[in-house]
């Protein structure tokens, strides 16, 4: 194979495969947000949590349908949702870490709406018009969704003792994963030199300054940064998310292409 | 927390078509922008409005159902006060 369709060839594949990190992303996350239906604590914060679900799986519609047309073996969003196994999905592993109790979730809600917030006001400037339409789309939702996560965490950060160290103690477990939030691999620096996506190292001190605002008007303590084994972004994943897999793929697994 | 422990607020909804804010019922929340937020996610999921009011139920007066005769009956009998009497100038809208 020539040099000159070697490169396309592999910058084609970058390009899906930063895409469906994306995709992932919003796939389990809205995947285990659903996993609150029924139990939230109030109605109120069930339909909350429903919606929010639902938000983050119309995200990864668009984004899987267009990794898929990028991958161009014929996959549609159906076939990468539901018959990839776990170390083919490029989700952060923040996202697919249990929910524990309520402030867990807000905590983990809370982390990665501020990094959507970065990522997706970035990527509506991005020279791929598919990919900025939705940015520019996705990033309205993710303005409620982030307004949602940090008034919950001010409010039961700045609540009772017990409230307070719940959700001190949901931060110090969950900060362990935002190390990979900005740190760029190889397909990130070479999405960023072809204008689609952003510098991630630029865009950390904005997360890191929304993130210590917020955790002082919640009077948490931000954690010590900690060195990671995972690497989500690269398939490499927390023993969770084959759980998680196990129980959305059920159906497709067990009935090859049945519709409703 | 219980949502036992939430006071009670009501929600107004106005439309996008729609000139006022209507009441569409109520919900539980802690404070002033959890209720909106409840609101919001509770009453405008399906696009039924532009604009969200909420206040705590306890702050709303009522009137007395026990008094609906002597305050609302004297009105009864008195149909000049409708203003079906008057043609109304096309420039007016809304009236």
């Amino acid at each position: 194979m020539s040099a000159a369709t070697t490169l396309p060839e592999a910058q084609q594949e970058a390009h899906c495969r930063y895409v469906l990190r994306l995709a992932d992303t919003s796939l389990v996350l809205g995947q285990r947000l659903a996993e609150w239906i029924g139990y939230a604590p109030a109605l109120e914060e069930d339909l909350a949590l429903a919606n929010l679900s639902l938000d983050f799986i119309g995200q990864a519609r668009l984004l899987l349908t267009y990794a898929g047309e990028l991958e161009g073996r014929g996959r549609d969003e159906d076939a990468l949702a539901f018959l990839r196994d776990a170390p083919e999905f490029l989700n952060l592993a923040l996202v697919e870490q249990p929910n524990g109790d309520f402030g867990h979730t807000i905590v983990r809600q809370w982390l990665i709406d501020a990094w959507q917030l970065e990522i997706y006001g970035a990527l509506e400037h991005s020279t791929d018009t598919r990919l900025a339409a939705i940015a520019a789309k996705s990033i309205r939702e993710t303005r409620y969704h982030y307004r949602f996560s940090s008034g919950w965490l001010v409010r039961l950060g700045d609540g009772t003792a017990e409230s307070r160290e719940r959700m001190q103690r949901a931060l110090d477990d969950l900060w362990r994963f935002t190390a990979e939030l900005f740190a760029p691999d190889e397909i990130d620096e070479r999405l960023n030199r072809e204008g689609i996506a952003p510098a991630l190292p630029e865009l950390a001190p904005r997360w890191s300054a929304r993130v210590d605002e917020d955790l002082r008007r919640a009077t948490l303590r931000r954690p010590a940064t900690q060195p990671y084994p995972w690497h989500g972004k690269g398939g490499v994943h927390t023993e969770h998310l084959g759980h998680l897999l196990g129980e959305m793929q059920h159906l497709q697994r067990s009935y090859p292409g049945a519709r409703w | 927390m219980s949502e036992g422990d939430w006071p009670l607020f009501e929600v107004f909804i106005r439309s996008r078509s729609g000139l006022e804010h209507k009441h569409v019922g109520s919900l539980h929340a802690a404070d002033a922008r959890m209720a909106i937020e409840h609101a919001r996610d509770v009453y405008t999921r399906r696009q039924e409005g532009v604009s969200l009011w909420v206040v705590r139920s306890a702050d709303i007066v009522a009137s007395d159902p026990g008094e609906a005769d002597a305050l609302f009956e004297p009105a009864r009998d008195k149909v000049y006060r409708h203003p079906t009497f008057y043609a109304i100038p096309e420039e007016v809208k809304n009236l």
